[in-house]
């Protein structure tokens, strides 16, 4: 990539595409405990995550569905980052990559990452005390703050997971917020 | 059914004449130059590329006679319509009736109190779904049923929806052949004595299909329903004649004919708008008004409740006016040199697939490239300077026909260049490369 390409470089980086072409733990996992369905009814992306939990922590994970180079490579990543993780580091984690992707400052109670008042506030914590480092290779999706409209692409997989955590089957709920503009028009 | 695949390049919008002089053609009739300095938006860089916008079908960018239309109205005759005996009032009163005439002739209809100014296209189907479909003369009843096909837009799906829920009528859709036609037999096999209303696309915002608008009005009068038609993406790009196509309603966006955003007309049948009653009430829409009982002034006012979208109107006579003198025909021919090019350009990069290869087509193209989402698509073509669209384009359903999540779609103007189209081309093998 060359020549006034450089921005899409940052949010197109290797890792991205790597994980788009050949996304790891694809596919249904047998003997999941919880799973749920994201869905983005403005582009019509779909993501089922599966999980098999026990004793608070993630055994498994996998994920299946249709989506863009950044949905599906978030999703992918995402699986990469949250096998044999606890609850609790799955939750900051999330905050974490929200505050990345949504440009918020890192610290800020800006979060929208949805785990609850608590959860946020400890992300907060966390974060000030360095959980940006946390990230390890999701850092690679830092370029999608500068694309509004790909924040929920970056973040679909993640409410699915929330979701499933939650309710165990319930379809993920999106951004509460969709950027402006984002309406679909003909 | 799988998705329609372009084999042979798609022909001209306009009139069949007109098709083989465009061919090969390298520029239109008309300025293209001086057209595109017409647009000061379309001067400036995206990326530090120069724009080239391919989103028309979303929406066109304004010439600047229709700026000028609307700051004109603010700056010296503004004030509020058809209730003022003072100065400003008249001369704004009568260029807005001077708007809603410059539409009447613009889809060719009758008289100019068949033309009812709304917000656009969406806000005409509701209006019709509304007081046609649910007025005590005309509305329906249980058992009653709606005539939609594959390919439309939500607009022109929900609102029968919402209206058939509500009735206990049901909904009918018009399958699609693999081209993305209309399926022409489904279409007299689904006609039926029930059958009350029928809305069509005159031209499909995803497969660019132009429907046989004036076949579908024959068949559907002689069963004795109403045909309504969402011209949303035909009025940019056809020669619009509202008797020619002997459709009863006729909706059409001002944003999309290169006018402002927030103002639309709908055409209806002077018969039907008089059996119709109002679908929103306030002032401006009444005869007399008593605590016991209203009676409602006749059509259009008797849709136009509250204060209008004015300069809304004046701006958009202002685009209707830019249009027609640049010649509906030579823009017509010129977007069919652009699509045709396109076509020939996306068609032959190697897993480039396009949707919809109808045999009568305007205004844009949809494709898919193989291994790459649409949304991904549309990124990196921005980051090249190229504005298209990426998404089911409010057609859901249709999408789920055609079995992908979304599509891109190029969607040109009176203003694009055969440089643009060679742009995109370029821009699609780039996301090739990086995707690969």
């Amino acid at each position: 990539m060359s020549g006034g390409f450089g921005e899409l470089q940052d949010l197109y980086g290797e890792v991205i595409l790597d994980h788009n072409r050949r996304p790891r733990n694809f596919g249904r996992l047998p003997g999941a405990s919880h799973s749920a369905v994201g869905y983005n009814p403005l582009c019509g992306d779909r993501v089922e995550v599966y999980l098999r939990v026990e004793q608070g922590r993630i055994e498994e994970i996998a994920f299946e569905g249709v989506g863009c180079a950044i949905s599906t490579a978030s999703a992918s990543m995402m699986t990469e980052a949250l096998r044999g993780k606890s609850l609790e580091e799955t939750r900051r984690l999330f905050a974490s990559f929200h505050a990345l992707v949504t440009g918020a400052p890192a610290g800020g109670g800006s979060t929208r990452a949805g785990f609850g008042g608590e959860a946020r506030a400890e992300a907060a914590g966390s974060s000030a005390a360095g959980g940006a480092l946390e990230l390890g290779k999701l850092a690679a999706f830092a370029g999608v703050g500068e694309y509004p409209m790909r924040v929920k692409c970056a973040t679909l997989a993640w409410h699915a997971l929330q979701s499933a955590l939650q309710s165990g089957a319930a379809a993920a709920q999106l951004e509460p917020e969709p950027p402006p503009g984002s309406k679909e028009t003909s | 059914m799988s998705q329609p695949t372009t084999s042979a390049p798609p022909r001209a919008a306009a009139g069949g004449a007109a098709t083989a002089s465009a061919a090969g053609a390298a520029a239109p009739s008309y300025d293209l130059e001086r057209v595109r300095a017409d647009f000061p938006l379309l001067a400036q860089t995206i990326h530090g590329r120069p724009l080239i916008y391919l989103d028309n079908a979303a929406s066109s960018q304004k010439p600047r006679a229709v700026l000028e239309a609307i700051a004109g109205c603010y700056r010296d005759y503004y004030a509020n319509v058809g209730r003022g005996v003072h100065r400003l009032a008249q001369l704004a009163t009568t260029a807005r009736e001077r708007a809603r005439e410059t539409v009447r002739a613009f889809v060719g209809a009758a008289a100019a109190e068949e033309i009812v100014f709304v917000s656009g296209t969406t806000e005409a189907i509701n209006l019709v779904a509304h007081s046609y479909g649910r007025g005590r003369r005309t509305g329906l009843a249980a058992g009653d049923e709606v005539l939609v096909t594959a390919m439309e837009h939500h607009s022109n799906l929900v609102p029968w929806q919402l209206l058939c829920e509500e009735r206990g009528a049901s909904l009918r859709v018009v399958p699609i052949d693999r081209r993305g036609e209309l399926d022409l037999a489904a279409f007299r096999r689904l006609l039926s004595p029930r059958t009350r209303i029928v809305a069509v696309a005159h031209v499909s915002n995803v497969l660019g299909t132009i429907n046989p608008v004036a076949e579908i009005a024959d068949l559907v009068h002689r069963r004795g329903a109403v045909l309504v038609v969402d011209g949303a993406q035909a009025a940019p790009h056809l020669t619009v004649d509202v008797a020619m196509l002997g459709c009863d309603f006729y909706a059409f966006s001002g944003h999309k004919v290169y006018g402002p955003s927030g103002i639309g007309a709908l055409y209806g049948r002077a018969e039907l708008l008089a059996a119709m009653p109002p679908w929103q009430g306030g002032g401006g829409m009444i005869e007399q008004v008593r605590f016991e009982g209203t009676t409602y002034a006749p059509p259009p006012q008797r849709f136009e409740a509250g204060t209008p979208n004015i300069e809304g109107a004046i701006g958009l006579a202002a685009a209707l006016d830019y249009l027609t003198t640049l010649g509906l025909n030579a823009v017509a021919v010129w977007e069919g040199r652009l699509l045709q090019w396109a076509a020939e350009r996306l068609g032959a990069i190697p897993g480039v697939q396009l949707v919809g290869s109808a045999r009568e087509r305007a205004g844009l193209l949809s494709f898919l490239v193989e291994g790459v989402h649409p949304h991904d698509v549309g990124t990196v073509l921005d980051g090249l300077g190229i504005a298209v669209r990426a998404g089911h384009h409010c057609a859901q359903p249709l999408m789920e026909v055609l079995e992908v999540p979304a599509t891109t779609r190029a969607s040109f103007g009176l203003y694009n260049t055969l440089d643009e189209v060679d742009a995109l081309a370029a821009a699609v093998e780039r996301v090739r490369e990086v995707f690969a």
